[in-house]
């Protein structure tokens, strides 16, 4: 018989305390401690900080715990707490050509002005299981480079003497930067906005379509010009105070991606640039931004669009996996009201199919009787 | 490192910032000074996901008051699990008063239905919406859209529910039925079904649409034309049912179909669910339909002709309808 839905209240109560018994797991394990967190899966963290657009390694690392480890479920945590903060105003840019860089690399040049730096990479290790970590065996101290000085000039500037490759670029002296967190999306956005939601849009979508490009869907010849890691100086003008001042630094992946570019009716030949910078260390996530910028500069350099990486809605419309997420699975609510709208139909479509389908058979007959 | 001081004490009343409130009212007003015009705006992460009712969140979350009566509906009941928990968030950040009673709400939260019981002056009924555009499943493109809606230009539109008529001999959209709202924009009245678009016509509540993932509000402000897209010689219709409500007994109101066994057994079932347990206890609750039936004398297709198709309507046309000469 029918029982009407009440409940859902308590319901929902004891679903959250099973979830809470289930994320602490076994109580014999010692539960997880936040810096465990923020040492030993920093690259996890740093992505909930990057797609979070939240720079704090501990609240990142408290989200991955609340998540039980769902990484998108960490991002909308954080999220969720940013948006209430308050805005006190906004950095100056941040200099990369002055970054205390931990790693820097460059596949356009053998060697170039501050070296190649390596840093600590997966690149080339092999990818075999090790026993030794699991059993928590001790780690060697790193071998650190003596600190130099030197300065490490982006590639970026070395290229330009030449006038070989295109400006940074200007933009004009009343410009204020987009903020995509404060005003609403519109499209077609200039490329400020653009950047920025590209920084927190989702890894995995970025990264497929980044390799959609390279793989003949809007192909863009992309060169590392550089990648560089490593800590930049926030600076913030106050208004009482004549200098700009100091907050702190952060740890930033930066990468120029270097593109042939034959020249248009618009553009000369050159080479044009494709820019990711996000939140702490994430090669993958900085070049895949870069080859989707510039993938979605092709109304500007006068190129075709041709494929889904170089349209600016479907990308950016697509790209933050917070809403994503959200929508997907907002599929699991109930939709009854909109489903019995849908059966009526389908039921007098078919009562309406079914009586043709009679007639004709009846037809049928009375011909063959004939 | 604050973590430790984020409990719900440090939140503002109503979850959002002042600011951000301020920001969501300005787009509410213009939104209700341009009926049916979907206004952007600076959409917030709830703590909710997207999809889950984040703009109708927001738009409740700006206009409520200490003083204000909550009342959460989704899927015409109060018991539903989003509706508990939209609900229940409410009474956590505003610690506001909440109800079932339709009568008795200031704010009524929805999605997917509007209630039954008939709306009145100073109510104000909040939509969830998922997609604002009602031309978005025709025209993928919002720059595209934005200029069709500024050009009024919604043949595409007729086009899709003449290609309906062609195919299946009837409009075969039951659900988030596109309306055209005081002659001017055609908007998506959300995904209600088309049973209730007759009672956005005229309605003396304010009605507010809210988008978070989308980033719209759009309203309909109170005694505004809601009219239903339709053909001459295909007039709109709601749905009818053949019984009334197994419960209540009620009819002309929208009822959901409840599978009782696994051999086909089932029984139909306000959707309402606070109408139902009203007319269980008091079968003179008033609802939509029963007022309606006042007014022509009580024929049971009164919700059909009381929402004047754009053919039929005797009002005067609005500037920028039709092609009549200034």
């Amino acid at each position: 018989m029918y029982v009407a839905v009440k409940g859902g209240e308590a319901a929902i109560a004891n679903a959250h305390r099973l979830l809470a018994d289930r994320r602490r797991g076994d109580r014999a394990v010692p539960a997880l401690r936040l810096d465990q967190i923020v040492e030993q899966l920093a690259l996890g963290v740093d992505r909930v900080m990057s797609e979070g657009s939240l720079y704090d390694r501990e609240l990142a690392a408290l989200a991955v715990v609340q998540a039980r480890g769902d990484m998108i479920e960490a991002i909308f945590l954080v999220r969720a707490y940013r948006t209430t903060l308050p805005r006190f105003g906004y950095t100056n840019p941040v200099d990369s050509g002055a970054m205390q860089v931990e790693r820097r690399i460059s596949a356009t040049y053998k060697d170039l002005p501050g070296g190649q730096v390596l840093g600590p990479t997966f690149d080339y290790t092999h990818r075999l299981l090790d026993p030794e970590l699991a059993a928590g065996a001790e780690v060697e101290t790193p071998a650190q480079r003596p600190v130099e000085p030197e300065a490490m000039p982006r590639v970026s500037a070395i290229l330009a003497h030449e006038g070989l490759i295109e400006a940074d670029g200007e933009m004009p002296l009343d410009h204020v930067p987009g903020d995509i967190t404060r005003e609403p999306l519109q499209f077609p956005m200039a490329r400020d906005i653009r950047l920025q939601a590209l920084s927190r849009g989702d890894e995995g979508f970025l990264l497929a379509l980044g390799y959609s490009t390279q793989r003949g869907y809007a192909r863009n010849h992309p060169f590392v010009g550089e990648i560089r890691i490593g800590e930049v100086e926030l600076e913030l003008d106050v208004p009482e105070l004549p200098f700009a001042v100091p907050l702190g630094s952060i740890r930033v992946t930066e990468c120029q991606m270097v593109n042939q570019f034959k020249g248009s009716a618009k553009a000369p030949p050159q080479f044009t640039r494709g820019y990711g910078l996000v939140f702490g260390q994430s090669e993958r996530k900085a070049m895949a931004m870069a080859l989707c910028d510039r993938a979605l500069r092709a109304g500007e350099l006068g190129e075709d669009v041709v494929a889904a990486a170089q349209d600016e809605e479907f990308v950016i419309s697509h790209s933050d996996n917070v809403q994503a997420t959200g929508f997907v699975e907002h599929l699991k609510l109930p939709h009854y009201v909109d489903f019995q709208a849908e059966l009526g139909l389908v039921r007098r479509l078919r009562a309406e199919y079914e009586a043709r389908e009679n007639e004709d058979k009846v037809e049928e007959k009375k011909e063959a009787a004939e | 490192m604050n973590a430790q001081s984020t409990e719900i004490a440090t939140y503002n009343f109503a979850y959002l910032d002042e600011q951000t409130k301020r920001m969501i009212r300005r787009a509410i007003l213009k939104g209700i000074a341009i009926p049916g015009y979907q206004v952007p705006f600076a959409s917030r992460e709830m703590p909710m996901p997207y999809g889950w009712g984040t703009g109708g969140v927001q738009v409740t979350a700006s206009i409520i008051g200490p003083d204000d009566v909550l009342k959460v509906i989704d899927q015409g009941a109060d018991d539903t699990t989003n509706a508990v928990s939209i609900r229940a968030f409410f009474k956590k950040v505003a610690k506001v008063a909440v109800t079932t009673e339709t009568a008795k709400a200031t704010i009524i939260q929805t999605r997917h239905r509007i209630p039954e019981h008939p709306l009145n002056a100073g109510q104000v009924l909040v939509f969830q919406v998922p997609i604002p555009e009602p031309l978005r499943f025709l025209e993928p493109r919002e720059t595209e859209t934005r200029k069709m809606h500024a050009l009024e230009e919604y043949g595409l539109m007729h086009v899709k529910l003449y290609e309906d008529i062609a195919k299946h001999g009837r409009i075969a959209t039951t659900y988030a039925y596109p309306v055209k709202v005081e002659g001017r924009y055609v908007m998506d009245p959300s995904p209600t079904p088309k049973f209730d678009n007759p009672k956005m016509h005229r309605s003396p509540a304010l009605q507010l649409f809210g988008a978070g993932r989308e980033k719209r509000i759009y309203a309909v402000p109170p005694f505004t034309d809601v009219v239903s897209l339709d053909f001459e010689d295909h007039p709109f219709e709601v749905q009818t049912f053949d019984q009334p409500c197994a419960l209540c007994g009620a009819a002309n109101v929208y009822l959901d179909e409840v599978i009782l066994d696994d051999h086909g057994g089932h029984m139909f079932v306000c959707s309402d669910t606070d109408h139902c347990e009203k007319r269980r206890a008091d079968s003179t609750s008033p609802s939509w339909g029963g007022r309606a039936k006042g007014a022509d004398g009580g024929n049971g297709q009164s919700s059909l002709s009381s929402t004047p198709t754009p053919a039929r309507r005797a009002d005067p046309r609005h500037k920028g309808e039709g092609k009549e000469a200034e």
